[in-house]
């Protein structure tokens, strides 16, 4: 009986710190002026509903993550999933450095992300529906047209990246309940790597016009977002197995219909 | 004592049994790390057969992304191949295993594969033209560096890019010339099938 007692205590300290599910909002989506039209023109994007993690993953999470699926350690991982800095800021490959547990997960690869987003039953979001979501602010679903708020983005994104990451949390949440898509890290999406690939069906004829339409695809209305354009550009920059100290992620699931 | 002898007996049994399986085919050495093998991605082929990316170990690869329904760019990335294939020699086209996948995850199927196969009159002893689910396309296009948009028509932008495994997945070596014969992409061909038998497993 007190064996049995003392077998119940263990297992309990066993178990991980943090069981709860993450949260998700629910986003009901729809037609979207997007700064990447999917005809390369002017037509709306159409954002399908769907849920998105309230906050980005932290280094706890992902710790959490990596003792579960040793081939995504730091010390496991295959050279082709990740480059050389993965997760190099923990101080070992299940250790985590002092103050970094609520940190955004930062030194990820697409491949690493998107691995984790499936070991919670997710996945990565794609470009229009994290540009959807980035939209909206505390009191306005598309706060786009409002120079203020651009110019508030633009801000933070002056800010020097040596300071140390904030956990995450403490950004305001906007009208869906989600917070730090802005100002925090740069996040990983799905089709990073197609945001500059034309999205017209002519250009299908021609291989050598495969390569990639640069500022043609992108909307006439926002060239003055510039927040969103320099998180294109960093975007279309990376590889999948790329890794940066300011490039973190969340998680995205379809949305289902009670 | 006797408890003991057959306590012996049952371990010898036990061990005679493991060391008789320790004498069948050797397990493989483990991937390199950057072999494009690492993925887990089940595909299925134009006959339906379903495989793991991993199976296509053991040969040269030539592999690219193409969809069946694309008019005219899919076509010549057939050709590159197709260039590379007549151009070896029958013990070497033996040896060398030429691999489409789909990025149509919602429309390609076997019998979609098969067609294209049939019609390019590809040998099916080493053509294997594949379909796989969504998440595998993206992340096989991105093992492979290879971008892709779906169009608003149901087809896709896509970068053309022929990509040389070799026979443990590492990618020696990738061509983006569609219209005309690539000497170079030919020349790595043959370095990966004269690879000496120690290096290739």
């Amino acid at each position: 009986m007190r064996g049995a007692a003392l077998f119940l205590v263990a297992w309990t300290l066993a178990l991980p710190a943090s069981t709860g599910a993450a949260e998700y909002a629910r986003i009901a989506g729809g037609s979207f002026a997007s700064v990447l039209p999917p005809d390369g023109k002017s037509a709306p994007a159409q954002v399908a509903p769907f849920r998105l993690r309230t906050l980005p993953v932290t280094n706890g999470e992902f710790l959490a993550f990596a003792r579960t699926h040793p081939q995504w350690r730091r010390d496991g991982i295959a050279s082709i999933f990740a480059d050389g800095q993965y997760l190099a800021h923990w101080t070992g490959a299940l250790q985590l450095g002092d103050g970094q547990r609520q940190q955004p997960a930062t030194h990820v690869s697409w491949f690493a992300a998107a691995a984790f987003c499936e070991s919670e039953q997710a996945r990565l979001p794609s470009w229009y529906e994290f540009e959807f979501a980035a939209a909206a602010d505390a009191t306005r679903a598309d706060a786009r047209g409002d120079p203020a708020w651009r110019e508030r983005i633009l801000d933070w994104y002056a800010r020097p990246s040596t300071a140390a990451l904030p956990d995450v949390g403490n950004g305001t949440a906007n009208v869906y309940g989600i917070r730090d898509m802005h100002g925090l890290v740069w996040e990983w999406v799905s089709d990073y790597a197609s945001l500059m690939v034309s999205g017209d069906n002519r250009d299908q004829g021609d291989p050598d016009l495969l390569k990639f339409c640069g500022a043609g695809a992108l909307s006439t209305q926002d060239r003055e977002n510039y927040a969103v354009l320099m998180r294109i550009a960093l975007l279309s920059s990376l590889k999948a197995a790329d890794t940066t100290a300011n490039l973190g992620f969340r998680c995205a699931k379809d949305d289902i219909q009670d | 004592m006797i408890f003991m002898t057959r306590v012996f007996a049952a371990l010898a049994l036990f061990l005679g049994a493991t060391t008789v399986q320790a004498t069948s085919p050797e397990p493989a050495a483990p991937l390199p790390g950057d072999s494009v093998y690492q993925l887990d991605a089940v595909l299925t082929d134009q006959r339906g057969h379903e495989f793991k990316l991993a199976d296509l170990r053991g040969r040269p690869v030539l592999i690219a992304m193409f969809y069946t329904s694309c008019k005219y760019v899919c076509p010549l990335i057939v050709d590159a191949m197709v260039r590379v294939e007549r151009a070896l020699g029958d013990a070497e086209k033996k040896d060398m295993h030429f691999v489409l996948v789909s990025f149509d995850a919602d429309h390609d199927t076997p019998q979609t594969l098969a067609e294209i196969a049939t019609q390019r009159h590809l040998d099916a002893s080493r053509w294997t033209l594949t379909r796989t689910d969504a998440a595998s396309v993206r992340k096989l296009a991105a093992v492979l560096g290879v971008q892709y948009r779906a169009t608003t028509d149901g087809g896709f932008n896509h970068s053309s890019i022929v990509s040389l495994l070799d026979q443990r997945g590492r990618i020696v070596a990738r061509s983006t010339r569609m219209n005309e014969a690539d000497a170079e992409l030919l020349q790595a061909v043959r370095r990966v099938l004269a690879a000496p038998v120690s290096a290739q497993r």
